[in-house]
């Protein structure tokens, strides 16, 4: 459904700064996948993302959206096909509207005219979905976003992509930024909705439990390439000790992130 | 100020053909030569003075509030809703009298002109955006270049001159006399009218801002990410928020120029501070995400501001003020109004009522 060929992503190309963030990534995204990634700082995770979402182009390679070719399409209009949640909870909605708004926003994707979709039955659609959530925001629906916390926020955010039914959801490392109980939830919901709504996705992040934990294949990457692609029944049968084995056995190097091997519980 | 002779040449025509005060205010109402111009006048300059004075007050404080209060809407699309602080408005303003006192003067019908103003303004505004948007140029740069552009521009439009007057020629506000004659007062019905137009203008940007396109719009200045996430072109989305922004701000300024009987280049000069001003003593009165308080909100700042401008300029005489200080006024509103919203974010206010408590 969604495939990069040859994606390499250069900055600074001819400069002393030059950084080569991508070299010859290759991947194909099925529908249905929960992808999770994993991989030490500067292994090009967030990058992939942005190359994906349309941020910024490649240096090289193609991307196909469903077999079109999207390399050069603007971000806000590849953005039709793509739900995309960040870490920092603040970037997925408005503060300064109140939750009716910023779900009738996101409701549905591209132009927006000059209708006002925002009526009671509209209203009683969001209660009803807001209520999957179980934090009481159906009964604050008229309330600003900023008073929320940012679980709230991050939960909100991840409804609102869900109910956009999108071809594919980024999430980047979007619990990193909550505290553990609230991250916790978070991720339980994605993965709920991710099954229920049959949606796909990938998710980075730096826990590598979580990694193994959630989804339906994995990825490592290690300094702009992917290294290890784990589906099927070896990625449930997959413990941590076996995936820091396996890193060695292709890299021949100790897997020295001190935060990736401290990050499981 | 190339063209005042202009003006007292016209105003001692005015005196001498017992004008309604309607005129005579109008000249005291913006770029006021006030003191200048009660020394020019010859005949029962003492009494003038008092209804002057009584009248221009009350009626002029409301009528300019609302006037400007369009403007000041505007001003609030660009840098309270949109995040984009705009200063194109300081050409489009004038722009827009410009536009409606040439057409007037060529003989079109006043509700044509009104629209061609409006349409001018719009298209001030999206120059603005794209020169953003397409050169990449902070969003302030872009408007002061279109501002700048903008007085060639309208010295054009009035064919080459820096000032048109309109008193000979009927306006909207002369038709809407004569037509509402005995019916209303006459007294009132400039106020009635711009009292209308204002509430018809706040009233359909409320409607505007909750449809789709306006909710977007109000996320558009809070999370540019977020609208892009929907799949919404933000350069087309600044480019409808600044050109209706700068829309409004036109055809404030053609009323503005009808109520004053002259379209002049300088018009617009300081109007981004005016405006600013308006909108944060708005923010001082009430606090609400609702839409429609916020754009009521609005204007009853405009008319505060138009108040507190206008004691400055009856007051002040007697502390040495002048009609030149009021920018100087204006600026300093501003500064006062930024202490005081800062002084409320760090509690100061809360700390001393729990003190006296």
């Amino acid at each position: 459904m969604i495939r990069l060929e040859n994606i390499t992503k250069v900055f600074n190309q001819g400069t002393v700064n030059e950084n080569t963030a991508l070299r010859g990534i290759n991947l194909r995204v099925k529908e249905g996948d929960f992808i999770t990634i994993v991989g030490s700082n500067g292994a090009g995770k967030t990058t992939l993302f942005n190359t994906i979402s349309g941020s910024f182009q490649p240096t090289t390679g193609d991307i196909f959206f469903n077999d079109k070719n999207v390399t050069r399409m603007p971000e806000y209009k590849r953005a039709q096909y793509l739900g995309r949640i960040f870490q920092d909870p603040l970037l997925g909605t408005a503060s300064n509207m109140s939750l009716e708004d910023n779900m009738m926003i996101c409701y549905k994707k591209g132009f927006k005219g000059l209708k006002i979709s925002l009526n009671s039955k509209m209203r009683e659609r969001f209660r009803e979905e807001l209520k999957a959530l179980d934090m009481g925001l159906e009964a604050r629906m008229e309330y600003n976003v900023q008073l929320f916390s940012g679980g709230q926020r991050q939960a909100l955010t991840l409804l609102m992509t869900v109910l956009s039914h999108p071809d594919l959801i980024l999430l980047d490392e979007h619990t990193a930024a909550l505290d553990p109980k609230n991250a916790a939830l978070i991720l339980e919901l994605t993965d709920k909705f991710i099954i229920d709504k049959k949606l796909t996705a990938m998710m980075i992040t730096h826990n590598m439990s979580h990694a193994i934990k959630y989804g339906n294949r994995i990825l490592m990457m290690h300094k702009g390439e992917i290294i290890l692609d784990i589906s099927g029944e070896e990625k449930k049968n997959l413990t941590v000790e076996g995936l820091v084995k396996k890193f060695y056995n292709v890299k021949h190097e100790e897997l020295t992130n001190d935060e990736l091997l401290m990050s499981h519980e | 100020m190339k063209s005042s002779g202009n003006f007292f040449h016209l105003l001692r025509q005015a005196a001498s053909r017992n004008y309604s005060l309607f005129f005579i205010d109008m000249f005291l109402s913006e770029r006021t030569h006030v003191y200048i111009i009660h020394s020019k006048i010859p005949a029962d300059s003492s009494a003038c003075d008092k209804i002057i004075k009584d009248r221009a007050m009350i009626e002029g404080i409301f009528v300019e509030g609302l006037i400007y209060g369009i403007m000041v809407l505007g001003v609030f699309i660009t840098f309270r809703i949109l995040d984009f602080p705009d200063l194109t408005v300081d050409g489009s303003f004038p722009l827009g009298a410009a536009i409606m006192a040439s057409l007037i003067i060529s003989g079109y019908n006043v509700f044509f002109a009104l629209a061609a103003a409006f349409l001018g303004g719009v298209a001030a505004g999206v120059v603005t955006a794209v020169i953003h948007n397409r050169l990449k140029v902070p969003n302030l740069l872009a408007g002061i270049l279109t501002m700048t552009m903008l007085w060639s521009v309208n010295i054009r439009i009035m064919g080459n001159r820096a000032n048109l007057p309109l008193l000979k020629n009927e306006t909207i506000l002369t038709d809407i006399v004569s037509w509402t004659e005995g019916i209303i007062p006459s007294d009132y019905t400039i106020l009635v009218f711009f009292f209308l137009v204002a509430m018809a203008i706040k009233f359909s940007m409320d409607l505007f801002f909750r449809t789709d396109m306006g909710l977007t719009l109000g996320a558009l200045g809070n999370n540019e990410q977020m609208v892009i996430s929907q799949g919404v072109n933000i350069n087309l989305m600044k480019a409808i928020g600044v050109g209706l922004s700068n829309g409004l701000v036109a055809v404030s300024g053609a009323f503005a120029a009808q109520y004053q009987g002259f379209a002049d280049v300088g018009l617009g000069t300081g109007i981004v501070v005016t405006g600013l001003a308006s909108v944060m003593i708005g923010e001082f009165i009430f606090t609400s995400n609702k839409i429609v308080v916020l754009t009521f909100r609005v204007i009853i700042g405009s008319i505060i501001y138009k108040a507190i401008m206008y004691l400055g300029r009856y007051y002040g005489y007697h502390i040495g003020l002048t009609p030149n200080d009021l920018k100087l006024l204006a600026g300093l509103l501003i500064i006062a109004c930024l202490m005081i919203a800062q002084g409320k974010k760090r509690n100061y206010f809360r700390r001393w009522k729990n003190d006296q408590a």
